[in-house]
């Protein structure tokens, strides 16, 4: 049996060990926020924090989640929360437009703000380069991020 | 005519509306179109609806995947009513012939539908004025319909919501009747509105395809053949059935020629999580038959099209005497363009739930085109069209991928078979290497040119293989629609002027995708144009706007054909140069062209295309270090699409264009060996990503009063051929073939 946090309530697990936590998440706990776009770790769709730190659970088997503390796109902006400052400023700069590569490029940029609080441009590429977004949305998401950072766009 | 009208709460109205509520339908043909009474059963298409609580309803018939439109329409329509955006609820639509074309392809959404949207709103708010002046018992020229109520000169008011009983009774006016708003009185058009998903979108709510779930709905992974047109033989699923999770295995029959969005066939592992029946898959053996396509290699393939591309082919357009002015010209200059195969890659792959129940199909799937779900669907099934019930999810991207819907033809299949509800997800492997590719080209160029380097002869021959043979396999020749894509309509001053088009086998599924046969014309075309100016030792923006000639509208008359002009008239819609000339001029003075100093490896590159009815240039300054690393770090757009709408969703249009676009020339290649696709992920199907994608794109949109154009599509052309220009003056380096992947390496 594999014990976790998500999101705040613990949860346990029986399947397959090797599931990816992906697939837990938007199957099992039908938490459909967190994204499939590659499952080979290339495109970030996916990516969720783990112990806070931010990791792409189409990579991350069940096993090696036994006892982390998961935070996904619907913890992030959880009802009666304050809405988180990246998806404010997301919101601000208009970012998405399908929308589907957001939570994880979301969920990449908090964990980011988190680390470094005043990230300059190489540390945005650094950190958002294993983000895709088919729909061509880095001018903004850059723009965004700076913005909740409050530094200089 | 006005081509609005009342509906009855009738169908699939009456899940959309509340009982008593005041309904326009406003129909979508062309106004000549719709007065001709031989269309007998003509129905309206857009529908607007005041519920007696004054909820306004408006129903979104268009698919959302990124440009806003499912936003910008009902925006529009509220505008026009005085509605108060808050007070509007949008619905989307399901699949049905009712609402005419609900493909949400060739950048036509605003374009098709902006009459009628405007007169349904502008119906609606007079309807309610003379409801209020009714119920007033006063002239209605004393009313005035503000902000969701009507407004008598006293000062009285009524709440839309009040006016509803009233309104359902008044006659429509006549068309003569209606005021549209003024620019000045807009609250909304021009006002960048945030998108109705906006909030869904940042906090992980929308529901897209891949996240449509029914009750007792089962997962499927299909095994399909590696190579198009082969055939199924056998399969062995002993150790696929041990995989826990696992519950069935089912053949889904080869398609027949012509494939058009039929499900390929295979073996789908049925399982009760994705996880499972991806594992089961991975178990699973099947054997195919050989296809005749085994042989097909996309190396030998590129060398068939090239020595065709250099050999007289079928004429398709002709202006003077090409041949002659070659003969007589002192200098003539040639080259050959490649564009290779290139998939979608959407963010979210192909992926649709379906319910086979009592005869009837039910599926939720990101579509563009829910019609073209039921007409598939119901021919995979063999049963009634309006027996499939298509509801549309949002897109996680769609690029022209959506709108062939064989991935739900796979899922209702399955669940006809089954029993249940079936989802299927495609995995990013079989999106890229089960797509409808977009279409290789490879393009011979040939020009004379006077004593000033501009050309007095110009050759063009495209070879290519149709998208026409989605439909009918013997298709070898572009259609209409191919040629028309900024080819046969290059409306340059060049006095003789000749396209000539070979004919291509098809070894693969190729469809639309984003531009289209745009994509490889522009990059040929704008290339070659930028090679004149270089020859002649001109600057490519005063050489551009010399060739292109004076201020006038270019009648275009491609041999054989009509042209195709994205099915518009060209009274409606003419190829003007004037429209051309302006956006060259204002890249130009946006980008600082003329006071821009090149350096070593540092240099700004131009090209201008009109498509989808809308005139687009783009500047692109790139930087090329010393082991040939290229970044971009401006982009800047000029653009005029006619009327502008959203003018945020525009912008965002041209930026995401600006990427796409940096894509095809940096690093999109498909290419095939022994008939098997060889890219299969975005490690080497790769896109560009926050890294090398251009640091900054800067779009300026032209204000224009002509009719509204293409937005989402037309920035893509002009970029892969900018950047191409700015490499050589950069550089030296002439990029003929794209993508430009490692050809910068110790330039
Ligand atoms: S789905 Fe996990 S990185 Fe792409
Ligand atoms: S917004 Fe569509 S993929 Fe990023």
């Amino acid at each position: 049996m594999i014990q976790l946090k998500v999101n705040g309530s613990s949860k346990q697990f029986s399947g397959d060990p090797e599931m990816p936590l992906l697939w837990y998440l938007r199957d099992q706990l039908k938490m459909k926020g967190t994204k499939f776009g590659c499952g080979m770790g290339l495109c970030g769709a996916c990516t969720v924090h783990v112990d806070g730190k931010p990791a792409r659970s189409c990579q991350t088997s069940m096993k090696a989640a036994e006892g982390k503390t998961i935070l996904t796109i619907e913890g992030l902006y959880a009802k009666g929360k304050q809405e988180h400052p990246v998806q404010k400023a997301w919101k601000q700069c208009a970012v998405p437009q399908c929308g589907y590569c957001q939570s994880g490029q979301i969920m990449q940029a908090a964990a980011l703000l988190k680390d470094k609080p005043k990230p300059n441009d190489k540390d945005i590429d650094d950190a958002m380069q294993g983000n895709i977004c088919r729909c061509g949305t880095y001018q903004r998401i850059r723009q965004a991020i700076k913005l909740a950072a409050g530094v200089q766009a | 005519m006005n081509r609005v009208e009342h509906v009855s709460r009738r169908g699939f109205l009456s899940q959309v509306f509340s009982a008593g509520s005041f309904i326009l339908g406003a129909k979508l043909l062309p106004l000549d179109a719709v007065a001709a009474t031989t269309v007998p059963s003509w129905q309206p298409g857009v529908f607007v609806g005041l519920s007696p609580s004054g909820i306004v309803t408006i129903v979104a018939h268009r698919s959302e995947m990124g440009t806003g439109v499912r936003t910008v329409l009902p925006m529009v329509i509220a505008d026009e009513m005085e509605a108060d955006w808050k007070r509007v609820k949008v619905e989307q639509a399901i699949g049905d012939a009712k609402y005419g074309s609900q493909n949400t392809d060739g950048s036509c959404s605003i374009r098709d539908f902006y009459d009628a949207i405007r007169q349904a709103g502008a119906s609606a708010k007079l309807m309610l004025e003379r409801s209020a002046a009714e119920q007033w018992k006063v002239p209605a020229s004393e009313c005035r319909a503000s902000n969701h109520e009507v407004i008598h000169t006293s000062g009285k008011k009524l709440g839309y919501g009040a006016l509803v009983a009233l309104a359902a009774k008044q006659p429509v006016p006549k068309i003569e009747e209606l005021t549209f708003k003024k620019e000045s009185e807009y609250r909304y058009i021009g006002k960048d509105v945030p998108m109705i998903d906006l909030n869904d979108l940042v906090s992980g709510k929308g529901t897209f395809g891949m996240d449509a779930e029914v009750p007792g709905m089962v997962f499927a992974s299909i095994e399909r053949s590696p190579v198009y047109g082969g055939k199924y033989k056998s399969h062995d699923d002993t150790e696929a059935r041990k995989v826990a999770g696992v519950t069935d295995i089912v053949v889904i029959p080869d398609f027949k020629p012509p494939h058009m969005f039929q499900a390929l066939g295979g073996v789908a592992v049925i399982a009760d999580s994705t996880w499972a029946a991806m594992q089961g898959r991975k178990k699973l053996k099947v054997q195919w038959e050989a296809s005749p396509h085994a042989s097909f290699d996309s190396d030998s393939y590129k060398k068939e099209l090239s020595d065709k591309a250099r050999l007289p082919q079928k004429v398709v357009r002709n202006v003077g005497d090409v041949d002659a002015e070659f003969g007589r010209a002192a200098k003539t200059i040639d080259a050959q363009y490649y564009v290779p195969h290139l998939s979608h890659a959407p963010m979210e792959p192909p992926a649709a739930v379906a319910e086979f129940k009592d005869g009837k199909v039910t599926a939720w799937t990101a579509t563009q085109n829910p019609q073209a779900v039921q007409d598939a669907v119901s021919a995979a099934l063999g049963i009634d069209k309006k027996d499939v019930i298509c509801n549309v999810t949002l897109l996680g991207g769609g690029f022209g991928r959506k709108s062939k819907p064989d991935y739900v033809c796979e899922a209702a299949i399955l669940s006809k078979k089954l029993g249940k509800p079936v989802k299927v997800a495609w995995s990013r492997e079989e999106d890229i290497q089960f797509d409808y590719y977009h279409a290789v080209a490879s393009m011979y160029m040939k020009a004379a040119v006077d004593g000033k380097g501009k050309p007095t002869a110009w050759l063009h021959r495209s070879v290519f293989p149709t998208i026409g043979s989605t439909f009918d396999p013997s298709a070898k020749y572009g259609q209409e629609f191919e040629m028309g894509m900024g080819w046969v309509d290059l409306p340059h001053d060049i006095p003789n002027h000749r396209a000539e088009n070979g004919p291509a086998d098809n070894h693969v599924r190729v469809g639309w995708m984003r531009a289209v046969a745009n994509i490889y014309h522009a990059f040929a075309i704008h290339s070659f144009m930028d090679e004149l100016a270089a020859s002649a030792g001109r600057d490519p923006v005063e050489y551009l706007l010399d060739v292109l000639g004076k201020d006038r509208k270019v009648l275009i008359k491609p041999e054989g054909m009509a042209y195709w002009n994205n099915t518009m008239t060209q009274d409606k819609y003419p190829v003007d140069t004037a429209r051309l000339r302006r956006v060259i001029e204002l890249a130009a003075e946006k980008s600082g062209w003329a006071n821009y100093k090149p350096s070593k490896g540092k240099a700004l590159g131009i090209a201008a295309h009109r498509s989808f009815l809308t005139y687009v240039a783009t500047v692109v300054e790139v930087e090329v270090d010393d082991r040939g690393q290229l970044k971009i770090p401006r982009v800047v757009f000029a653009v005029d699409a006619g009327k502008i709408m959203h003018p945020d969703r525009v912008k965002s249009q041209f930026e995401g264009a600006s990427v796409f676009g940096t894509s095809i020339a940096l690093h999109g290649e498909i290419t095939a060996k022994n008939g098997r696709v060889q890219q299969s992920n975005y490690h080497n199907y790769q896109v560009a990503r926050m890294n090398d994608a251009p640091y900054q794109t800067d779009v300026h949109i032209v204000k224009s009063d002509a009719p509204p154009a293409g937005v989402g599509e037309p920035g893509v052309p002009t970029v892969a051929p900018a950047i191409c220009n700015a490499i050589f003056r950069a550089t030296g380096k002439r990029i003929r073939e794209l993508p430009i992947k490692k050809q910068l390496v110790n330039y």
